[in-house]
């Protein structure tokens, strides 16, 4: 993504990308893939995006690789490869344009949804599948890739990245446009945590360089939006003092630029941003959910009228950035990703048993030592015996 | 040699500064740490020397200090976090518990988290609810924590300042009703070459029983162990000193002569420290006991009001009432 998103700080009164009496939406792609060529936030920030055709193509592409993959892992779980997977589909342009929007130096903090920004960040998709087979906790050095791992108590890792942040200004690192900025994803459902709110004060009072990524998928597992806010989640940012916006989230140029604009703000100096990208979970909450105890399917199919990857493609046929021959080789890409994710994930063998006494302390501990001696010799008494 | 009489309360001080001196990563953090040094001014004159970057008066949000330093030790920050009171880590007690405890295990031994939260802990300075618990039990049942306390103007000098060279989390509790309490402190040495952080210490040699104690109960051992010297008793009394792990050799080695053991603590009785030590030195020791390892503990009852907390405190007369049980056993 080599241009990127412009934003440009005027005044004016006019919203666009919403409908009368809808809350204001930034949106730069209308669902039946109209490209919008500018559009504002309440504030006057105006949004465009200037991309090549590859870089619109790859952005195509990026979403349709994420939902198949994401499909990948949704079939191994049924097929009891996996202990449980939680679902990206529906969310595929929200997390490719705030993915794409992060420059190298930027930090992610992820819940266990993130896959799609996983994705974007380069790094290998097999990396989480660990945690959801059982043969680790997920874990790798966050710093290699600017990604933290995935956090599971809803909303914990808003106070880790706003910390991460403050390091950041306390590093010097803010204030100029190759400063480095923090964004983290959490869902609606967060926004009733008590830490998401202490990040939202933190970070508004320690100015932090941070960008909080909410993507409204209007439920949190059975419950909608309405249990969890009466206004719109956007606007919670101006009690705390920073920018709220709101983004269409099935749209993947406005989120691509309203998230490059407001990391570039948080680099420069200027403080925290809220995006709430309203966006929609089609699928279960997790594997172990029962979406129609609490949803009615025509619900569903006016979402999927708002398809995120649909929009693209047909903007990408109407302007003829794109012909069948790419559609079709996208496809074949991301087939041929998925059976790659398949094979070796049914290839990851499971632990030795005395691992588990390994890395609780990174000073150690005596007493464990001794536990993982008496364990081990308890398994080593089994030897032999035929059992 | 630089011998100081000093407070534990200024002894802490003295060893945050030394911590801060020896390296720039390391950050203090909490409520009214700043300006006013802390309600018990342990951090008094550290931002005035060190500055608002490195010693932070924080919002008033436990959650958000423990989280915030999480992520500050993420980035290569050391940060030492105060609670304000026992009483009030609660709000705090997730991230401690799910995050901080776990982060290293989960990322495969990837990510060290060397973050000191300094609780000043326990009863006896007349105060309303929640500022005179001792909750020491919830973090040592948490793997990934380790849990220390000092007892002595010494300990606390030295042990804060190994506390914060460690890479592991650490819960450090201050006996908040010992921090006036004066004893002379080597503030020469360092830290690679002083008695180690792990480690219990007999605090006064004995041949009779032996009484464990920890943080304020200490001082309790010891008056228990002077008063039962007049009974013609000679009481060891070992200060137990790291909670997590625990460092029972010298206690079995102890109890193996002495034949009896009392374990001294504020926390309430139940599945308290004293329980585990009772099993495990009834494990480690049970051909030498001649009575069963006893408990002196806090009752199993919220922290009562100011004016009944000599009733509620483990005192010198119940240890030595547990030291007669004993031996009539």
């Amino acid at each position: 993504m080599a241009k990127g998103a412009t934003a440009s700080r005027t005044r004016s009164t006019r919203a666009t990308g919403a409908g009368p009496g809808e809350p204001e939406m930034v949106q730069l792609l209308t669902p039946d893939g109209k490209r919008i060529e500018t559009a504002q936030d309440p504030y006057g920030t105006e949004y465009t995006v200037d991309f090549t055709d590859e870089e619109y193509r790859g952005l195509y592409r990026d979403m349709v690789v994420i939902r198949k993959l994401d499909a990948e892992a949704e079939a191994l779980q049924r097929q009891g490869e996996l202990g449980i997977w939680a679902s990206l589909r529906g969310q595929e342009a929200a997390q490719v344009g705030s993915g794409r929007a992060l420059r190298p130096q930027d930090m992610a903090f992820p819940t266990y949804r993130e896959h799609g920004v996983l994705y974007c960040r380069g790094i290998d998709p097999i990396m989480p599948l660990g945690l959801f087979r059982g043969v680790d906790q997920g874990g790798w050095d966050p710093r290699e890739f600017n990604f933290h791992m995935y956090t599971i108590v809803i909303g914990a890792q808003t106070l880790h990245a706003t910390g991460y942040a403050m390091g950041i200004a306390k590093d010097g690192k803010v204030g100029s446009d190759d400063g480095e900025a923090v964004i983290v994803y959490f869902g609606d459902g967060a926004t009733s945590q008590g830490d998401v709110n202490e990040s939202f004060v933190w970070s508004s009072v320690f100015q932090a360089p941070i960008v909080f990524f909410c993507q409204n998928n209007q439920y949190a597992i059975s419950e909608p939006i309405e249990r969890q806010t009466r206004i719109p989640l956007y606007q919670r940012a101006a009690g705390f003092g920073f920018r709220g916006i709101r983004v269409d989230g099935n749209d993947v140029l406005a989120c691509y630029a309203v998230t490059r604009a407001a990391l570039d703000n948080a680099r420069r100096g200027q403080g925290p941003t809220l995006i709430e990208a309203y966006t929609y979970r089609m699928g279960a909450h997790t594997t172990s959910d029962d979406p129609t105890r609490y949803r009615l399917p025509t619900e569903l199919e006016e979402w999927q009228a708002r398809d995120p990857i649909s929009r693209m493609r047909t903007f990408l046929a109407d302007r003829k950035l794109a012909d069948d021959d790419f559609f079709a080789g996208v496809d074949e890409e991301a087939k041929a990703a998925a059976q790659n994710l398949r094979e070796r994930v049914l290839a990851m063998p499971d632990p030795d048993p005395l691992t588990l006494f390994d890395h609780v302390y990174p000073g150690g501990s005596p007493e464990l030592d001794a536990q993982r001696e008496q364990f081990a010799a308890y398994l080593a008494s089994f030897e032999g015996s035929g059992h | 040699m630089a011998i100081e009489n000093l407070t534990l309360g200024k002894a802490l001080n003295l060893g945050l500064r030394k911590a801060m001196e020896r390296d720039s990563k390391v950050l203090i953090m909490g409520e009214d740490v700043g300006k006013l040094g802390g309600v018990f001014r342990i951090t008094d004159g550290l931002q005035k020397d060190f500055g608002e970057e490195r010693v932070i008066d924080t919002p008033l949000a436990e959650s958000g200090i423990v989280g915030t330093a999480v992520g500050l030790a993420l980035r290569g920050y050391r940060p030492v976090c105060e609670i304000q009171f026992d009483g009030f880590v609660y709000p705090a007690y997730d991230q401690i518990v799910a995050q901080v405890a776990k982060m290293h295990y989960r990322s495969g031994g990837r990510v060290r988290l060397p973050i000191v939260i300094r609780i000043p802990y326990g009863g006896g300075i007349g105060a309303v609810e929640h500022h005179s618990e001792s909750p020491e039990g919830y973090f040592v049942h948490t793997a990934g924590l380790k849990v220390v306390t000092c007892a002595t103007p010494s300990d606390a000098y030295w042990m804060i300042q190994q506390a914060i060279a460690s890479d592991d989390p650490i819960i450090f509790l201050e006996p908040k009703r010992r921090y006036w309490e004066k004893g002379d402190v080597e503030t020469s040495g360092d830290l690679s070459s002083v008695y180690p952080l792990h480690a219990s210490r007999v605090a006064r040699p004995g041949t009779d029983a032996t009484v464990l104690a920890y943080g304020p109960m200490v001082r309790v051992a010891l008056d228990a162990a002077t008063a039962a010297e007049e009974d013609g008793r000679s009481l060891e009394v070992i200060d137990l000193r790291t909670l997590s792990p625990m460092d029972l050799g010298p206690v079995y080695e102890s109890v193996r002569r002495t034949g009896r053991c009392v374990v001294v603590h504020e926390a309430p009785l139940t599945l308290g420290v004293g329980a585990e030590i009772a099993a495990r030195v009834t494990e480690e020791c049970f051909y030498s006991l001649e009575a069963p390892v006893l408990r002196v503990a806090g009752f199993d009852t919220p922290y009562p009001a100011a004016r009944l907390e000599e009733d509620y405190l483990p005192d010198l007369d119940r240890v030595l009432d547990a030291v007669d049980r004993s031996f009539g056993w």
